[in-house]
């Protein structure tokens, strides 16, 4: 549970010596209870001091942390129950579920597939996460070949879905970096937890229900075990949805330690539709999965469900921008007309996709308004003349076009005057108010 | 141990409001959060209402021409075909051709396709106008008195014209959609103006505006939780009332739904991306709370549907 300053300050040295950045140990307390500093910052704090800090300081959802480098996947770590009271944190990995059943060449084509559905969205990388491993045929000899085979086509990091023998002789053959064990549960848990100890793997904890689960984690958290992923066992719907709520807030208003781990989900063992898999995915994307395993990760839904995970995953106190600059779209050359808006991603997102179905060759020219939509952004003094005038005098854009014509936002036009004085040659055009107005301007207009 | 479940329960509920004279659909009356049903009753369930447009679309996919293209044109066959074979909870008859920016047809021509559609169907009938604030206050008004009798709802009133809608609503005893931007205390403050006008809270409905996935669904996932949990857990009266998600419109829209394969060919078949696009924009609402979904394609709904019937 998150202490007060004042609590904080009790666990203090109290000598004020101002070695951690701030005068008084009192300041630097209060700084500790916002997270804006580290107790590791103050030299002087006793290790009594530190475990009860540090104690009570703990995520009430522990971070967990799958694969290493720039693959590693980093999941946990929330601390609301809805995005719009601060923001949620870590977007779930999508895990594309490989069975060593599969053909070779089968499962080389889908990890190839797999890999090649990247894509780029106002500037983020939305691509899948994992790929879990699951030894279906019971020989571990097929299950190692298969882990080898994997790991050996792509970077992502691997859930190896086995007993405690085949995971072991898998790992011997093909060493792999923080895999996520799958899955200790009440027949194997000692084994389990000696494998990840070993390996200093994080481990899933697979139950028959709430009650279990929170018996076993226990276990394995005084066995040492502390990188968990909860498996509450539910594998329908209903079930899943109802034990990731009962799950968060568990963790976050109960402040119970046993459910304080991000959760695994499987709609891929919840239905044999591909649809409806997409759409079981995309409600635990929603309502707090952790790791969300599918069968099918085709780029229709693939998308779909990294766009989703972006939506929801946004801080809604940070709006999306784009990054200032020229965009051409529909083929957009020299003789193009250029339009001027601001660079929050929703209303690039909307003006670009209205410019598109006009299929006129169109350049949009985005000013950096710090994110703010247009009427909010020139309220704010972001979207004004000097600063429009700046931006496109210090570009390229005379290259780019041979005229010298601009169109803003019809609800700015009490900008253009000014700006036609900024911007001396060139012409300011109002173009309309509402950006699906824009195909039929479009079609009109002639810079 | 014995887990002790974090149950969460609520002393009020979203009010309950019937439409419809044939056939009824009721639509809200829960005391819990979006499926909630481990803490809660939900009598109703969100509902899927399914879009009929007064005129040939211009525009539309491929894939949408190839499902309903040949109703097209053809409102009353195309409401039919929405119940009678997408089954359909309601009809959303959207009177697009009305825009005076576009066709600019009629309110007596509105009246005739909103009594077409209403006699070709039993399921409820919801009406919107083209949006624009002048025409819908004129043509909603005439669909209203058209419709006396059928409980009907019509919308979107907004706050530029939510007199003469409300006021039509209350003489010809119909349903009231309040639409707001994406703004809670917005959506609040019509509802206060509607109710001052004298129209009962019990008859209205509240569109807090849609943003398609990848196209601002945050922002309408996150107003449709805060007015909920305004709803549930403050009390707030004036936020109890159900509320409503346009959100066909918005998603096909969307480059991501209606593109082709050769359009874009890194995004995988056109079909089943259109499909995915609208049922998880239609999910992530109702999961956020929506009650009233009004979407457009028959496999997308009928996702959605499964969904439902799973999470309930």
């Amino acid at each position: 549970m998150a202490l007060t300053g004042m609590q904080i300050f009790k666990h203090m040295p109290k000598t004020n010596c101002g070695q951690c950045g701030v005068p008084t140990c009192l300041a630097f307390a209060m700084k500790l209870a916002s997270s804006s500093a580290t107790l590791d910052q103050c030299p002087f704090v006793s290790d009594a001091a530190k475990a009860v800090l540090a104690e009570a300081s703990a995520p009430p959802i522990r971070g967990v942390t799958i694969g290493e480098g720039e693959y590693a996947l980093k999941i946990g770590e929330e601390l609301v129950l809805h995005r719009h009271e601060k923001t949620f944190f870590n977007p779930p990995g999508f895990a594309l579920l490989i069975e060593d059943t599969e053909a070779a060449d089968a499962v080389a084509t889908k990890l190839a597939a797999l890999k090649a559905a990247t894509y780029e969205r106002v500037g983020q990388t939305l691509r899948s996460n994992l790929v879990a491993v699951k030894n279906a045929s019971g020989d571990a000899a097929k299950f190692a070949a298969c882990v080898a085979a994997v790991a050996g086509a792509v970077e992502y990091p691997l859930v190896l879905m086995a007993e405690p023998a085949a995971i072991e002789a898998a790992v011997a053959a093909t060493p792999l970096k923080k895999p996520l064990l799958y899955a200790a549960t009440a027949a194997n848990l000692d084994a389990m937890a000696a494998l990840a100890k070993k390996l200093g793997a994080p481990l899933a904890v697979k139950a028959a229900g709430l009650d279990e689960l929170g018996e076993l984690t226990a276990k394995l958290d005084a066995l040492g075990v502390k990188d968990l992923v909860l498996d509450p066992g539910s594998r329908t719907l209903k079930e899943t949805h109802q034990n990731l709520v009962y799950i968060r807030r568990a963790a976050l208003k109960k402040k119970l330690r046993p459910f304080g781990y991000p959760v695994i989900t499987f709609p891929a063992e919840e239905t044999a539709d591909d649809m409806m898999e997409t759409v079981l995915a995309a409600i635990y994307t929603i309502k707090y999965g952790g790791i969300i395993v599918l069968r099918d990760l085709s780029p229709e839904k693939a998308y779909a469900l990294y766009v989703l995970r972006m939506n929801i995953y946004t801080d809604p106190q940070r709006p999306m921008q784009v990054a200032q600059g020229f965009y051409p779209i529909n083929g957009a050359d020299e003789n193009s007309p250029v339009l001027l808006t601001t660079n929050f991603s929703l209303t690039y997102f909307i003006v670009s996709s209205e410019v598109e179905g006009s299929k006129v060759p169109t350049w949009l020219a985005i000013v950096d308004t710090d994110g703010l939509s247009t009427l909010t952004a020139w309220a704010a003094g972001k979207f004004v003349p000097d600063r429009i005038a700046a931006f496109i005098t210090k570009s390229d854009l005379t290259t780019r076009v041979k005229h010298k014509t601009l169109v803003i936002p019809g609800y700015t036009a009490q900008l253009s005057g000014e700006l036609e004085e900024e911007l001396a040659g060139w012409k300011i055009v109002v173009g309309p108010r509402e950006a699906s107005e824009l195909p039929s301007f479009l079609k009109a207009f002639k810079p | 141990m014995a887990f002790q479940a974090p149950v969460e329960t609520s002393t009020t509920k979203i009010r309950e409001l019937t439409l419809g004279a044939n056939k009824t659909v009721a639509v809200g009356g829960q005391n819990a959060l979006a499926f909630h049903s481990f803490e809660g009753t939900l009598p109703n369930g969100p509902k899927i209402a399914l879009e009929v447009f007064d005129t040939t679309p211009a525009d539309w996919s491929d894939e949408l021409k190839s499902v309903l293209g040949d109703v097209w044109g053809d409102p009353a066959a195309w409401a039919r075909k929405c119940e009678g074979q997408f089954g359909a909870d309601l009809i959303c008859l959207q009177l697009a051709s009305t825009d005076p920016n576009g066709a600019n047809r009629s309110a007596a021509d509105a009246v005739a396709t909103v009594k077409a559609v209403a006699a070709a169907i039993s399921v409820p009938l919801m009406v919107y106008g083209s949006g624009n604030v002048e025409k819908d206050a004129e043509v909603l008004k005439a669909v209203a008195e058209a419709t006396q009798g059928m409980n009907v709802a019509i919308g979107a009133a907004v706050e530029e014209n939510y007199k003469s809608i409300g006021a039509a609503a209350m003489g010809f005893g119909s349903k009231v959609v309040g639409q707001t931007p994406i703004d809670v205390n917005m959506a609040k403050q019509l509802n206060i103006l509607l109710t001052n006008l004298g129209v009962k809270i019990e008859n209205l409905l509240i569109d807090p505006s849609t943003g398609a996935l990848g196209y601002g669904l945050e922002y309408s996932f996150s107003i449709h939780e805060r007015i909920k949990l305004a709803a549930l857990k403050q009390n707030d009266a004036m936020l109890q009332a159900p509320t409503v998600s346009n959100l066909g419109k918005e998603v096909w829209r969307a480059k991501e739904a209606k593109a082709s394969r050769e359009e874009a060919p890194q995004w995988g078949d056109a079909r089943k991306r259109g499909i995915v696009w609208e049922a998880l924009t239609a999910v992530a609402l109702m999961m956020a709370g929506s009650d009233v979904l009004i979407m457009r394609h028959p496999a997308a709904a009928q996702l959605v549907r499964q969904a439902m019937v799973g999470l309930a």
